[in-house]
């Protein structure tokens, strides 16, 4: 395989051509401890920011998804510095008083996009944040639903707004308080709480594996009704 | 776009499409299910559990003489990382009601659990809270919400998946639970899928007689574990959590209870010591073990450190020897290698289908069964695809997905997949994907009552963990449940028993005892475990790495 020079902080590497960002890491020698974890893209360790020859703009992309380009410049951003705000979510009311007590920066938004510009999950983040401010939970919600927390907007945020909070609380909110309520989950709690099924799975774990696969291919399978 | 070497074949899957699609309207199965003789063969000839070399006897521990894995037979069989007698175990660093082990679901739902029940918690976890396999879940989590479907028939399925090894009362404990689980997440704000009037939108899963999976788009996962590492983050008084900070081994009492954990700052390197009155082993799974060099979709941390430690303090183990690949792991482009393509694009309709585009296999049989009979299409028959890494897979077809439910059905229920493969050029909308079986669940594990207790005082475990839930194969969406449920109620019941334990002096005597057995046993091997990670160092680079005396780095 081909062999593409990179700057791992400053210093020249030779990794492999195609491999991305974490595998070229390992491969130069590095043993990773922090800033890799689910290495698939949904776990948000793996932030690192990044520029190319003749080209003044600082990219940002996750290691475990990006593949190395010649003469590249990397760091990564294991680690965002940000509070998270202590709430209790059963005492809150899903409304935008809620964002500016906990999170009033929000309100501060510049309307820059840079946020937008930052995130590797290509989400509209400055339109959730600004969708908050417009008190559209729901809208929050659905649009950052996909963030995994990486923090790399955060860190170009001008206002120092920390999105993936404030996202978070949104689809909280949304989640318990504003999703439409299902009527069938509640008889269906109760009728386990009522004992119902407790006589026949009493049966069941007492039969011998011979019946209990007798019952199984006996079983019909049926995926039309919901 | 995929290489030419591979159009041919891609065309071949385009033209059988017209037809695949007509059955699969019909409400027909596509193919059909094998009968429980025809399992029984592939099983035995493709799974690569029945390999000669996969299993060997291991020689210590409370397991002495049984047959496991074989990777994790040499785990078991190497040293410990610390040297007993250099540790002040009059003075432990931290103390605490209840020490869990492990930051992913299973963790968490027992640290919010155990902290219900009024005890103090310590997490510690080996990267960032919440990384996980856990985070990682894409297809969703088994719960009888829908009428025609009870916790009868989702008990039944479960058995029969595991192939009716599984414990009884853990899976009556697991279908029970599920219902009330499902609300008590929605309660802390888990957005799951449903339709206008609020009802849970099911899929059908590999294994499942009904439709039972919930899902929150394709990131159940994530979106579960971001609203449980939020609510533990919310009591830092009562839940204090130690990241980069893995436990390397148990503490015991004189009295022969466990008492608490050994933990490694991985940055610093120092060693502490944690004295509890419950501890609770989450440490899920495996799949970094790289079992019989199969790829894996498992995080980083994934290396069965919570067997490792527990089976040296005298855990049974149950089902070690068994491995769940998953039928869909991506094989192209070699950058996602191994990589999970959830189930539920099978759960939609996507057909898995052979280099001459024909269907070979009902796409939703249980999981162990699939993967068994993509590797016979490859290996056998010969009719698998190859890659120019000399890989080689079959296709499952994705885009008649939105050929079966309208057009942006994939776009829609399957973001983080179409983002996975078009972050390297190919758009799963309207071309297929190229997978092969890939290295996904442990299986068995530490072995536990419904009340999560082994056989050691004090100890607990729950999650991926533990063994005897999913007998000897999962179906798909119960390991989601089984975190949740078990987590729960080894934080109760941890809690709880905190309340009444009297610890002894404590001690690390067993692990001397261990190192007796394997010298008695005449194991010679410079092995070290828990191994904490894996090493991708390439050997070249090694060869390098020439310091003649390491201080306690990981090297
Ligand atoms: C890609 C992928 C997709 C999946 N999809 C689904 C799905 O759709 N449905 C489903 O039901 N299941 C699915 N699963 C399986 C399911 O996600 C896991 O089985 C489950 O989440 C395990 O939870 P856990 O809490 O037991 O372990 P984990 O979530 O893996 O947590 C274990 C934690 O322990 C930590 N740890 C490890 N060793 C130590 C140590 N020595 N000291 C301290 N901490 C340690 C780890 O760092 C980690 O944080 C999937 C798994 C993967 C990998
Ligand atoms: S919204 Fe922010 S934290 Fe979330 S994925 Fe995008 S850049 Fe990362
Ligand atoms: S970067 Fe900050 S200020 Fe700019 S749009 Fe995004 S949230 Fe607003
Ligand atoms: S390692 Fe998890 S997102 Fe990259």
């Amino acid at each position: 395989m081909g062999k593409v020079s990179i700057f791992i902080m400053g210093k020249r590497y030779n990794v492999p051509e195609g491999s991305t960002i974490i595998t070229a890491l390992e491969y130069a020698g590095f043993q990773l401890k922090r800033g890799c974890g689910c290495r698939e893209g949904f776990c948000g360790a793996c932030s690192t920011v990044y520029r190319l020859p003749g080209d003044y703009k600082l990219r940002t992309g996750l290691a475990c998804g990006t593949v190395v380009e010649k003469d590249m410049q990397l760091v990564q951003i294991p680690f965002v510095p940000a509070e998270k705000v202590i709430y209790d979510i059963s005492k809150l009311t899903p409304s935008v008083d809620v964002f500016q007590k906990l999170y009033p920066e929000v309100f501060r938004c510049l309307s820059c996009n840079t946020c937008t510009k930052a995130c590797p999950q290509n989400i509209e983040v400055m339109d959730y944040i600004q969708a908050i401010i417009k008190g559209d939970i729901e809208k929050a919600a659905d649009i950052s639903f996909d963030c995994i927390m990486c923090g790399l907007c955060a860190m170009r945020c001008p206002a120092e707004i920390v999105q993936y909070q404030v996202g978070l609380l949104a689809r909280r909110l949304y989640g318990k308080y504003l999703s439409p309520k299902g009527e069938f989950i509640k008889t269906r709690v109760k009728e386990i709480e009522d004992h119902k099924y407790d006589k026949e799975l009493s049966e069941l774990s007492s039969m011998s594996k011979d019946e209990v696969s007798k019952r199984y291919y006996a079983r019909d399978l049926d995926f039309k009704i919901t | 776009m995929y290489p030419d070497y591979m159009q041919e074949s891609l065309k071949l899957v385009e033209r059988t499409r017209a037809d695949r699609l007509k059955i699969a309207k019909s409400g027909e199965k596509v193919f059909k299910p094998m009968t429980e003789k025809e399992r029984g063969e592939v099983l035995s000839k493709f799974h690569p559990d029945y390999k000669e070399d996969a299993r060997r006897e291991v020689r210590v521990g409370p397991n002495k003489g049984d047959k496991i894995t074989t990777e994790v037979a040499d785990l078991l069989e190497s040293h410990s990382r610390i040297d007993s007698s250099l540790f002040d175990l009059a003075n432990p660093a931290y103390e605490t009601d209840v020490l869990i082990i492990g930051g992913g679901g299973a963790g968490c739902e027992a640290a919010l659990f155990a902290r219900n029940e009024g005890a103090n918690v310590i997490i510690s976890t080996k990267l960032r809270l919440g990384d996980s396999n856990s985070m990682m879940s894409q297809g969703g989590m088994q719960a009888s919400v829908n009428p025609h479907d009870s916790p009868i028939i989702h008990y039944l399925d479960a058995m029969g998946g595991g192939h009716f090894d599984n414990k009884p009362d853990l899976v009556r404990a697991l279908v029970t639970d599920a219902p009330m689980i499902v609300t008590w997440l929605e309660e802390l704000g888990v957005m799951w899928d449903k339709g206008a009037d609020g009802h849970y939108v099911t899929k059908a899963g590999g294994g499942t007689s009904r439709r039972r999976m919930l899902s929150a788009r394709d990131y159940t996962g994530a979106t579960i574990m971001r609203v449980l590492m939020d609510e533990v983050k919310s009591y830092p008084d009562d839940i204090k959590v130690m990241e980069f900070a893995p436990c390397v081994e148990l503490i015991m009492d004189d009295k022969g209870q466990v008492a608490g954990g050994v933990l490694y700052d991985l940055d610093t390197e120092e060693y502490s010591l944690v004295k509890s009155k419950t501890t609770i082993i989450t440490t899920g799974g495996f799949g970094r073990l790289h079992i019989k060099g199969f790829p894996t979709t498992n995080h980083y941390g994934a290396t069965a450190d919570g067997i490792v430690i527990a089976y040296r303090a005298g855990a049974k183990l149950l089902y070690m020897d068994s491995v769940q690949y998953h039928p869909t792991g991506a094989v192209y482009p070699e950058q996602i290698l191994g990589f999970l393509v959830t189930e539920e694009v099978r759960g939609l309709g996507a057909q898995p289908v052979n280099k001459v585009g024909e269907l070979f296999v009902f796409p939703l049989e249980p999981r162990d069964i699939e993967a068994a009979a993509f590797i016979r299409e490859c290996l056998e028959r010969d009719k698998g695809i190859k890659t120019h890494t000399g890989r080689v897979g079959v296709w499952l077809d994705s885009p008649i997905i939105d050929m079966l439910h309208g057009d942006g059905t994939i776009k829609r229920n399957l973001p983080a997949m179409v983002r996975q493969f078009s972050r390297f050029g190919i758009d799963i909308t309207c071309e297929p994907m190229l997978i092969y079986p890939t290295l996904h669940y442990q299986n068995g594990g530490i072995e536990i009552n419904e009340r999560c207790e082994t056989n050691l005082s004090n100890l607990y475990v729950a999650g991926e963990a533990s063994g005897g839930v999913h007998g000897r194969n999962r179906l798909m969406g119960n390991s989601v449940l089984d975190y949740n449920v078990f987590g729960r109620r080894a934080g109760i019941n941890a809690g709880q028993r905190s309340k009444q334990v009297k610890l002894g002096k404590l001690t690390l005597n067993h692990i001397n005892r261990y190192e007796a057995e394997l010298k008695n046993a005449g194991i010679k091997t410079d092995r070290i475990s828990p191994i904490l990670l894996p090493d991708y160092t390439p050997k070249e680079v090694k060869d390098r790495q020439l310091t003649a005396h390491y201080e306690g780095t990981l090297r």
